[in-house]
């Protein structure tokens, strides 16, 4: 989430979730909503810091299904998921990416403000040390 | 330097301060329009009071308030009392008694320079003539005879004459519109240039051909042609100088009327500041509504009433020096810097609720007059569904009583006739319309099928003041205020005022700025849109 430099390697500070996708019906549901995509206007997203990133972003949690309990929290931006990149995706790319019939569990890596700040206190303190 | 030239009645027609080149404008370098119609709007030089109004109900017997139409209005018309709105003051007396001394002067003037303009006309086009025919009178024997050449210029000689003879007819045969306070400059330097040239011309004639006695016609033809041409170009100069050159917009002038703030705005080109203030004055007869002097009394009196509500007085027993009042008097003609500061600090210590009345007083009249109108347009809806107009088929089949459109109007006019009439009274315009106009609008919009709504539009709001009357148009004598010569040009930040009696026309000039324009190419293919999504889909 930190401004990123086009064509540089980007840094942030992430963390693993890992889902289990729940079974409902024919589905499998992860239980959030994604927002956001390359072809789509990053303007209106309100939990970016920086108004150009066109990265996944988790719009929605549906209260008690399977993102929650995995500690997945609404405004995360979703880096990787099973391993494959999501910052260059359009919406529909990432959508498809979630929602294979054939993976009963996703990996994400996700980044949020709050992750960087906990590190930055706490390298802080280190280095008062 | 600072002139300040007033064109007022009597110094218009004094014939002391001003010398004869002050009518110059009216020669023209031809032939000038004999014939004027005496009665046009220019020519009124003074307009008196106007002649009470018919009231609209009233004794129809008194018709003897119209206008006389009056040749002879320097002997019978003093002063019309009555219930004008206007009042007769001093000063209008003294003018009315110098306008009768010098209107005989004045057209004596006038005449003179017509006549002075047809002369100068007449010359002019009889040289080439003369210039033709003076050899064959004095020393026919020794001329050599006219060749074809020499004919064939007669032919160009004749039609050139006739077309100069059309172009001047189309130039300059037209009444007058205005008298104007100072010589039209362009016109009396044509008028000099052509003297000065036609001069010029008989000069050399008299020296090199009459005095020698040239044989040589066919010089003397083309000596003739040569003349009408020049003649010809000098038109064209007077085309430039007098119709063209004020075409293209220049100046933008804002016309404000003195009495209630009515304000427009007006695009002139170069023009001298006489002929914009003419210019300006018929664009006021058509668009500016009519000055109604009823709408100005409430304010007056709301300003008398504050004017009389203190009074400060002297009673220190100093003396100002500026003021030579002892102790005790009234100063409030005359109020020194402190005593008026005095005055404004009391008045607004004092609690004025003149703002709560005039609030509830207009919403009140505006109550007032919203349903009189209701009233006004029912009954006059109502009135013009009694008629309805006759066939010719209709006509022979069934002889009913048929009227014509004037009888139809005196028929239905006494239903709304009531209720028009206390309409005008709310909206003070009842001294604008008398009961013959009334009746004649009537007619004339039920000769042409007008709906109720069109004959009732000239009565709700106040038209341009060509609407009404002649009576109407009281102001055809307008005094021109200006600090500049009033034959110079415009320019930029110019103020002048015109000024009749009831009000004044105040006109500042702007100039229209440069106007830099840039080009800019833009491909019709390269409008390309995209869409802006923000979606949400659940996981």
């Amino acid at each position: 989430m930190s401004n990123f430099i086009p064509g540089q390697p980007l840094v942030a500070v992430v963390q693993r979730i890992e889902i289990k996708k729940l079974r409902q019906g024919d589905n499998l549901i992860l239980g959030f909503s994604i927002g956001g995509g390359i072809d789509q206007d990053p303007g209106q997203n309100p939990f970016s810091d920086d108004k150009a990133d066109k990265g996944i972003y988790v719009t929605r949690i549906t209260p008690g299904g399977p993102a929650e309990t995995a500690d997945l929290r609404m405004g995360d931006k979703i880096m990787q998921v099973n391993g494959y990149d999501m910052t260059m995706m359009t919406h529909d790319q990432a959508r498809k990416r979630l929602t294979k019939k054939n993976e009963d569990v996703v990996r994400l890596l996700v980044t949020r403000k709050s992750l960087e700040e906990a590190v930055k206190n706490s390298m802080g303190g280190y280095q008062r040390q | 330097m600072d002139t300040e030239s007033t064109y007022s009645g009597y110094s218009y027609y004094s014939g002391r301060s001003r010398g004869s080149h002050r009518h110059g404008e009216r020669s023209r370098d031809r032939d000038r329009h004999k014939s004027r119609n005496k009665d046009s709007r220019s020519e009124k030089s003074v307009t008196i009071n106007s002649p009470p109004a018919e009231p609209l109900l009233g004794d129809s017997s008194v018709r003897g308030g119209e206008q006389v139409q009056d040749d002879n209005w320097g002997e019978t018309t003093t002063a019309v009392t009555g219930t004008s709105e206007h009042s007769l003051s001093q000063e209008d007396i003294v003018r009315i008694t110098k306008d009768l001394e010098d209107s005989v002067g004045l057209d004596c003037r006038r005449y003179f320079t017509l006549t002075l303009a047809v002369v100068m006309g007449l010359l002019v086009f009889l040289t080439p003539v003369a210039f033709l025919v003076l050899p064959h009178l004095l020393w026919p024997e020794k001329l050599q005879s006219c060749g074809t050449a020499c004919e064939g210029l007669f032919i160009s000689v004749a039609f050139k004459l006739l077309i100069l003879l059309l172009a001047v007819w189309a130039l300059f045969f037209r009444s007058p519109r205005a008298g104007l306070p100072r010589v039209f400059v362009f016109r009396a330097l044509l008028a000099v240039l052509v003297l000065l040239f036609v001069m010029s011309y008989w000069l050399f004639y008299g020296v090199r051909i009459l005095d020698t006695q040239d044989d040589n016609y066919q010089g003397i033809v083309q000596y003739a042609v040569s003349l009408v041409d020049a003649l010809l170009f000098i038109h064209y100069l007077a085309i430039v100088l007098l119709e063209l050159r004020q075409l293209q917009p220049c100046f933008s002038v804002c016309v404000m009327r003195s009495t209630d703030g009515e304000k427009r705005h007006y695009n002139l080109g170069q023009l001298s500041i006489q002929r914009a203030a003419l210019a300006v004055l018929e664009h006021y007869y058509c668009d500016f509504p009519v000055h109604n002097p009823a709408l100005l009394s409430a304010s007056k009196s709301r300003a008398a009433k504050h004017l009389a509500g203190l009074k400060v007085y002297n009673v220190d027993g100093e003396f100002p020096a500026a003021l030579a009042e002892g102790p005790g008097n009234n100063a409030a003609a005359g109020m020194a810097h402190s005593q008026s500061r005095a005055m404004i600090a009391a008045a607004a210590r004092r609690r004025d609720t003149s703002h709560n009345e005039l609030y509830y007083e207009d919403a009140e009249h505006e109550r007032r007059v919203r349903k009189r109108k209701a009233r006004l347009v029912v009954a006059v809806e109502e009135a013009f569904t009694h008629i309805k107009r006759m066939q010719e088929e209709e006509q022979k089949k069934t002889p009913v009583d048929v009227m014509d459109s004037r009888e139809a109007a005196q028929a239905i006019f006494p239903s709304m006739a009531r209720a028009l009439q206390k309409y005008l009274r709310t909206t003070k315009q009842q001294h604008c319309h008398s009961m013959e106009s009334i009746q004649q609008h009537l007619a004339f919009c039920i000769t042409n099928n007008m709906t109720p709504k069109a004959f009732l539009e000239s009565y709700l709001s106040a038209g341009p003041t060509l609407q009404y009357s002649r009576s109407h148009w009281l102001a055809r004598q307008w005094t021109l205020i200006s600090d500049a010569s009033v034959t110079s040009g415009l320019s930029d930040g110019c103020v002048f005022q015109l000024k009749c009696v009831d009000f004044s026309l105040v006109v500042t000039t702007k100039k229209i700025p440069y106007i830099q324009m840039s080009e800019e190419y833009i491909d019709p293919k390269s409008h390309k849109f995209v869409l802006r999504l923000q979606s949400e889909t659940s996981v």
